[in-house]
């Protein structure tokens, strides 16, 4: 029996006065990937700040790696999150620093390592991500998907047990995509890392998933296996897998009030 | 009507807001100096030296050129001014303490809420759009600890210092300029100069100028964290800045010219 590695329990959050977040229940297990899926602005990315303690939640329980978020003082909290890997969705390399500093920077910060240690290891990550001799650049030099690669090699330059990608994928062409999506399986593999991936990308998703979750408007559709994502019967899982646009039945009423009322702000 | 009360409101407690926020800004720094050891965030004395060198040691020829002008510029007027009552052997006394309680802070003041203020805002302005405070945090490391307690360090070692450069120069421009009419040499105007200051003058400036960096640095910090709105927003940041820095330094040189007057 595999142990969760994150638990959460009927997590409600809002954004101001908007709902994000509608009781989400989730389980994820160690080594696994999973994959959250869900179009924009169904508060994927938002759970991911969620999960990090980044964001206050308005009810319910997070908890990481053991750790209930809410019990954590702040110290603790920044204690768990070195042993979390962070992948942004732009990268978020420091543009003041060269590839190799910005893979190093959380060796140089946290750990007492000499010099030469630190350099070793920081240009053994970027081997890992086949940056290898790409350390004296700078990130404005380097193209999107080397841009994803370094920050996947800062997130792991501290081996951690926990591995969060925003949007591994988006904004790059289709090969450089699958080249990422190789890099994660091989990842795993290699370092029986757990990841939790946000992705609108189908293709990306099916490969690399060892569970998806669809989320959709706060909610969670549905948690499976590709196959079982692929033959679900849900409409809007399957609208989603199809590409198509979601056809909600207009309420005439509340579209009235949407147009003409000063003040509204949606609920 | 309305709409103009609503703004005047909402821009009162926006400032109220960015007050609060400053004065959260400097505590914080002050607690993680002493305490950030504790918490595996401790201050990298390479970064606080990094930051003397560019606000304090690259800012020299600007302060030097400078008050060395405002300097030939008092004297001028000085010379001018007192020659209705006849007492241009004043001047020198004039020159030497308005420089120092006065001229000084404020002018290094402003060069460096130029230089060094919108250079803050500009850099956390940009590293907030471009998610790097994000990445800051979630990598467990405490922005304020890594980005704003260095140059407020930094300002509030290079500010004297810079002071100590501006008196003198300043002096000396004075002297330049106003030795023929007063028949001097100028070491006798210079040493002069020394005889009639008093320590209390000195000071004055020097205490002057640390508020002053603490304002620059948290003015400029504070406007930095709260860019919104992209690149565009990085650039309103960096003018803001500049603005209300210079202003609240003008404010404060006001407020603590009459207290360190009243004192003594």
């Amino acid at each position: 029996m595999s142990k969760d590695l994150i638990k959460i329990r009927k997590l409600v959050t809002h954004y101001g006065e908007r709902k994000i977040l509608d009781g989400v229940d989730l389980n994820v297990e160690e080594g696994e990937i999973r994959v959250i899926m869900g179009g924009s602005g169904s508060g994927k990315s938002t759970l991911l700040w969620h999960i990090m303690g980044l964001y206050q939640a308005t009810s319910g329980s997070i908890s990481v790696l053991g750790q209930d978020l809410d019990k954590l003082k702040f110290h603790e909290k920044h204690e768990l999150l070195r042993k979390i890997g962070v992948s942004f969705q732009n990268g978020a390399l420091f543009s003041s620093m060269t590839i190799g500093e910005n893979v190093a920077f959380p060796l140089t910060e946290f750990t007492e390592l000499d010099e030469n240690t630190i350099r070793i290891i920081s240009r053994m990550k970027l081997e890992v991500v086949n940056l290898g001799g790409f350390q004296k650049l700078m990130p404005s030099q380097l193209s999107g998907g080397m841009i994803k690669r370094a920050a996947l090699a800062r997130a792991i330059v501290m081996d951690p047990k926990l591995l969060f990608f925003d949007e591994p994928s988006a904004g790059l062409d289709p090969v450089v995509a699958s080249e990422i999506d190789d890099l994660i399986l091989k990842m795993r593999d290699a370092m029986g890392m757990t990841m939790v991936v946000v992705t609108h990308e189908l293709d990306s998703a099916f490969k690399i998933a060892d569970k998806i979750t669809v989320l959709d408007q706060g909610k969670i559709l549905l948690t499976g296996t590709v196959e079982e994502v692929k033959n679900s019967k849900i409409q809007r899982v399957q609208d989603l897998l199809e590409r198509r646009a979601r056809n909600d039945t207009v309420d005439p009423e509340e579209y009235l009030k949407r147009l003409t009322q000063e003040n509204y702000t949606i609920s | 009507m309305k709409s103009t009360i609503e703004n005047i409101g909402s821009s009162i407690v926006l400032s109220i807001e960015r007050l609060g926020f400053a004065i959260r800004l400097f505590f914080d720094c002050f607690y993680w100096l002493f305490f950030g050891r504790k918490y595996k965030q401790k201050l990298r004395l390479a970064q606080v030296a990094e930051q003397v060198r560019v606000i304090g040691f690259d800012a020299l020829p600007i302060v030097i050129a400078l008050s060395f002008v405002v300097g030939v510029m008092l004297s001028i007027q000085l010379l001018y001014s007192f020659a209705d009552f006849g007492a241009e052997s004043q001047v020198l006394l004039a020159i030497a303490k308005s420089v120092t309680r006065e001229f000084s802070p404020l002018i290094i003041g402003i060069i460096i809420a130029g230089r060094s203020g919108a250079a803050l805002a500009a850099k956390i302005g940009s590293q907030v759009v471009s998610q790097e405070i994000d990445a800051l945090r979630v990598m467990g490391v405490v922005p304020v600890r890594y980005l704003v307690l260095p140059p407020l360090l930094g300002l509030i070692i290079s500010m004297p210092l810079l002071i100590l450069v501006a008196d003198f120069m300043a002096i000396l421009g004075g002297a330049f300029f106003s030795i023929e009419s007063l028949d001097m040499s100028l070491m006798a105007y210079m040493s002069e100069s020394f005889d009639v200051l008093a320590i209390n003058d000195i000071t004055q400036g020097l205490v002057k100028s640390i508020v002053f960096g603490v304002i620059i640095a948290l003015v400029g910090a504070t406007t930095g964290f709260n860019v919104t709105g992209g690149a565009e927003g990085v650039g309103k940041a960096t003018t803001t800045a500049v603005v209300a820095s210079i202003a609240t330094i003008v404010v404060a040189d006001m407020i603590f010219s009459y207290f360190l007057t009243q004192a003594l």
